[in-house]
């Protein structure tokens, strides 16, 4: 057995470890039924809350997305939406499947259910900002929602939101959509850095006895390390949203040189276009391991469990982790090799961009050698992860293309990239997120979400959403731009393409239609699901070893539990069952373990 | 399953494997030739799994538990390779000098393509082989460093793989050879223009703030070496074949992009800049340009025609072309000492 811990572990706290109380009087408590369950401090019940607003607007991004390919599948027959409403509906769907559906998620909703129950605290360290932060946030998607009502419509700048085109007649919702974009976006922000603070600091002040950052899930691990490149990141896009803000309000030209729109002369003069897309790119890439960061994590804990197996190289895993967060910061112009900035940066950034890919990489194999001599069970969640390995492969590779830099300049701008993005940081992390809801469902109601129609719903998607990214790829090779509302007249395509198309359309809709069946599992469960009692999958870490299910304000009932080990002593030789809790004491366990 | 039904199932998969080999046979297309061999494996496979299941009822076994989980797995790994290697949708002939681009991206679908096959075919063996069953249990083995380090390695190595002639080809595409022929392509909201230099082998200087309705490309008309210039205001732009260009950039409103699928190369048009790519032609023929960044609602219309031609007929047509100086004469204004103001209207 490795040691993997011990040079950083709290001295052996053994059995004599007297109990972790904490008094009753510092925990905040509700006084009536408005702030227990509306303005609520307990951050299961903010997690809930940001789960619930991110999933309903989510729905928006995915009813659009029905819209989208309506339109690329029946470009003729069919003539629900215009060009202008096209363009309007992919940067709605963008913006809000990666900011407000996938950052507030993983953030907002799993970070607040799991960290503090993971890392033994009774709540968040700053439980009222925790509070703010998600009704700031809330707000920001009803301004986003607004958009949609005023006069013009929601913006149509595409979800970078580029200068000098997002603020000119061009382009659609110029008068009223762009301004509520810039100013959700603003508000957004500022919700999240009340949150992310929180995030932060509980992992680093809150954790209960024992818990060393060396012995944490990596769950917890994904989630804080995502929140501290979200408190990094975001500034940029906010300095970025409040110059276009002016840029459009006030006729400054932060990002509008001089410009001649139709003919006519503009008043802006000598800003800079490509300044906002390394603006807009220093918080974009990072955003995108922002998303990914926390579902790395959570895979790995998922992978775990239901191998019945340790985490193969958790350290490994760690460093990983923060490794890969950190150069997240210097890759961004690799979204940039063909914009004009620049051309020598293109030897630095292909350079630090394929260098992530071995990190990244690294972290695949563990978690296929974490199944290697496993003992998997398929369940749900199980089923899942393994989608999620498929599918993030499957889109990382092709990630290896776009990031070396020549290799970019054919494939840059056409559907390649729109398939290679959607299957590492859409379908990938979404797969996490069903297989993270299928696994803590029973913690957070008490009950196992419906087994048969998790399965379909698995297939479904996981299939489905394979085939409908996997031939777009094949659709950019040929040349085919992306953001087109049709192909129009293009020689290089055969006539097939127009037919993939319409197939592809088709399974988008069936894969849409699967997630209802979701939303009804949600539900149906919550009344007629199994019982799941305090630990159904017999998990170590410390959310499955609270006294109540699902767990009471306080999580820990009196006494916090203290840890002994890390998260993943599955299956170890000698143990008196096939799983140790983290707050299973040594004599308890059978064995001596040193981790 | 009772016999009567394995024969009909039966019967019905050896016709399938029938028409599967006849659409491979027939077929002209990679398409069909792999769909029919799909079809074919598909009923071989059903053919051998109904004579397994009735030897094991013939003997008395009980029905095999079957795990359908590592199967499909393994089924979307080789589904993905059969898919690219049957896919009709694939990169049109090269037309520039850039098939090492070409060359570059096969390379990383070789070295990425094994990669993805090997880890999930892994996968899937690992589902099928360690599978919960009775008796079965996980081996309890926190981490391996010298696993973990030689595949770090191995990838490392990998990636070097790719990235280094990646570099290299980078570095030909950001360097235009000495004597290519400048031209410059100006894209508006949402048509493209062209300008070629005159007999002085000179473009003139330009700036948005010169473009008028007069002057719509925004020349400097005061500036000699731009009187000769050559416009192309509708049509297409032609190009010698063989010879170097350097295409210069330029944009007056938003953001746009100069791409032709079949010169394997784009750049951004930025207001404000010039920005450039360069190729060589190495065939003739027609070639449409089409705009790759997203410049507002008529994006997607916003095509250009590029006619690669020989030397003679490129000269031919160049000469037929009007230069800036008449253009600008016949919009009604001499040789003005006009300076543009904010309203666009040249003041005299
Ligand atoms: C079944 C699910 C989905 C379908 C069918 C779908 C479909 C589409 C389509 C058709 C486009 C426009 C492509 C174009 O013309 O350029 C698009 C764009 C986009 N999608 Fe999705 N999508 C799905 C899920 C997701 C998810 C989960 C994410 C989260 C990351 C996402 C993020 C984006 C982004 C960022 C864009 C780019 C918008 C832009 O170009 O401004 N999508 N999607
Ligand atoms: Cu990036
Ligand atoms: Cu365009």
């Amino acid at each position: 057995m490795v040691d993997v811990t011990s040079d950083r572990a709290i001295a052996d706290v053994g059995d004599a470890a007297p109990p972790a109380e904490v008094p009753e009087v510092d925990l905040y408590h509700a006084k009536s039924w408005i702030t227990k369950y509306v303005f609520c401090q307990d951050a299961k019940v903010i997690a809930i809350q940001y789960g619930g607003t991110a999933v309903a607007i989510g729905l928006v991004a995915l009813v659009l997305s029905w819209l989208m390919r309506l339109q690329l599948g029946f470009p003729e027959s069919l003539s629900l939406i215009d060009a202008e409403q096209y363009y309007q509906a992919i940067t709605m769907h963008g913006m809000i499947m990666v900011i407000y559906l996938l950052t507030a998620l993983f953030l907002g909703g799993f970070g607040n259910y799991l960290i503090p129950l993971m890392v033994g605290a009774r709540d968040m360290v700053f439980p009222y900002v925790n509070m703010l932060s998600y009704w700031v946030y809330l707000l920001a998607v009803l301004i986003l929602v607004a958009s949609f009502f005023v006069p013009g419509g929601p913006t149509g700048a595409g979800w970078t939101l580029y200068p000098p085109q997002a603020i000119l007649s061009g382009t659609p919702g110029r008068d009223w959509g762009i301004i509520l974009m810039l100013v959700s976006l603003i508000v957004f922000i500022i919700g999240f850095t009340m949150g992310g603070l929180n995030y932060v600091v509980t992992v680093l002040q809150a954790r209960t006895r024992g818990m060393t950052l060396m012995r944490m899930p990596l769950t917890v691990w994904g989630i804080f390390t995502a929140s501290v490149l979200a408190l990094l990141a975001f500034p940029a896009l906010f300095v970025g949203c409040v110059m276009l803000l002016f840029d459009r309000l006030l006729g400054t030209s932060f990002f509008m040189p001089a410009i001649a729109e139709f003919g006519q002369q503009l008043d802006h003069d000598g800003g800079s276009p490509i300044l906002f897309q390394h603006l807009f790119w220093f918080f974009g890439h990072p955003e995108v391991y922002i998303v990914a960061l926390p579902a790395f994590g959570i895979v790995s804990d998922l992978i775990a469990t239901h191998a019945r197996r340790n985490i193969f190289g958790y350290r490994m895993m760690v460093w990983a982790i923060i490794i890969i967060g950190g150069l997240s910061f210097i890759v961004w112009a690799h979204h940039m090799y063909v914009s004009g900035m620049n051309p020598y940066f293109g030897f630095f950034f292909a350079v630090t961009t394929l260098i992530i890919a071995v990190p990244t990489a690294l972290k695949v194999y563990n978690w296929v050698l974490t199944l290697w001599r496993g003992d998997i069970h398929f369940t749900v969640p199980m089923l899942f992860a393994l989608g999620f390995i498929v599918t993030f492969v499957n889109g990382g590779i092709t990630g290896l293309f776009l990031g070396n830099a020549v290799v970019d300049v054919p494939l840059s701008d056409t559907m390649f990239v729109v398939a290679h993005f959607h299957m590492v940081m859409g379908v990938a992390p979404i797969l996490v997120i069903f297989g993270a809801i299928y696994h803590w469902y029973p913690k957070m109601t008490g009950r196992m979400l419906h087994e048969g129609m998790g399965r379909f719903h698995f297939w479904v998607t996981f299939v489905g959403a394979y085939a409908i990214f996997l031939p777009l790829h094949y659709l950019g090779l040929m040349g085919v731009p992306r953001r087109y509302h049709e192909l129009g007249n293009m020689p290089f395509i055969p006539e097939s393409a127009h037919t993939l198309n319409e197939i592809v359309t088709v399974i988008a809709l069936i894969v849409g239609f699967a997630q209802l069946l979701f939303l009804f599992n949600l539900g149906w469960s919550l009344r007629y699901g199994k019982p799941a009692g305090p630990n159904p999958w017999r998990a170590t870490t410390l959310e499955w070893q609270t006294p109540e299910t699902p767990p009471g304000h306080g999580n820990f009932g009196r006494e916090l539990p203290v840890v002994y080990r890390w998260a993943y002593d599955y299956n170890v030789p000698g143990a008196a069952q096939d799983f140790l809790p983290q707050n299973m004491p040594p004599s308890r366990a059978g064995v001596q373990t040193h981790v | 399953m009772r016999n009567g039904g394995r024969w009909v199932v039966g019967g019905c998969m050896a016709a399938l494997c029938l028409i599967g080999l006849s659409i491979a046979a027939v077929g002209q297309e990679r398409t069909l030739y792999w769909t029919g061999l799909i079809l074919f494996a598909i009923g071989v496979i059903t053919i051998f799994g109904l004579i397994r299941g009735a030897y094991d009822e013939a003997e008395g076994r009980p029905r095999r538990r079957r795990q359908v989980v590592p199967a499909l797995m393994l089924a979307v790994a080789l589904g993905t390779v059969v898919f690219h290697l049957a896919s009709p949708w694939w990169w049109g002939p090269i037309a520039s000098n850039w098939e090492y681009i070409d060359f570059t991206i096969s390379l990383t679908f070789w070295i990425t393509g094994l990669v993805f096959l090997a880890v999930v075919v892994f996968m899937a063996w690992c589902a099928h082989r360690f599978r919960h069953r009775p008796g079965n249990t996980a081996h309890y083995e926190p981490e391996s460093r010298r696993l973990e380090w030689g595949l770090t390695l191995a990838t490392a190595f990998g990636v070097a793989a790719l990235l280094t002639p990646g570099l290299f080809v980078w570095d030909e595409f950001i360097t235009p050879p000495e004597d290519s022929q400048q031209v410059e392509a100006i894209g508006q909201q949402w048509y493209w223009s062209f300008r070629l230099p005159g007999e002085d082998g000179v473009l003139g200087t330009t700036s948005t703030r010169l473009v008028s309705v007069d002057n719509p490309l925004g020349i400097n008309p005061d500036d000699p070496n731009g009187q000769d210039d050559v416009v192309v205001q509708s049509g297409a732009l032609h190009l010698p074949v063989n010879r170097p260009v350097t295409v210069l950039l330029r944009s007056q409103d938003v953001l746009h992009n100069f791409y032709v699928p079949e010169f394997r190369a784009k750049m951004d048009l930025v207001p404000g800049m010039v920005t450039q790519l360069w190729f060589t032609p190495t065939r003739t023929g027609s070639f449409q340009i089409l705009c790759a960044e997203y410049c507002g609602v008529q994006h997607a219309n916003m095509r250009g025609q590029v006619e690669i031609v020989e030397e003679a007929e490129f000269a031919a047509w160049l000469g037929a072309q009007p230069t800036f100086a008449t253009m600008y004469a016949a919009a009604g204004r001499d040789r003005p000492t006009a300076v543009a103001s904010s309203d666009g209207s040249l003041a005299e």
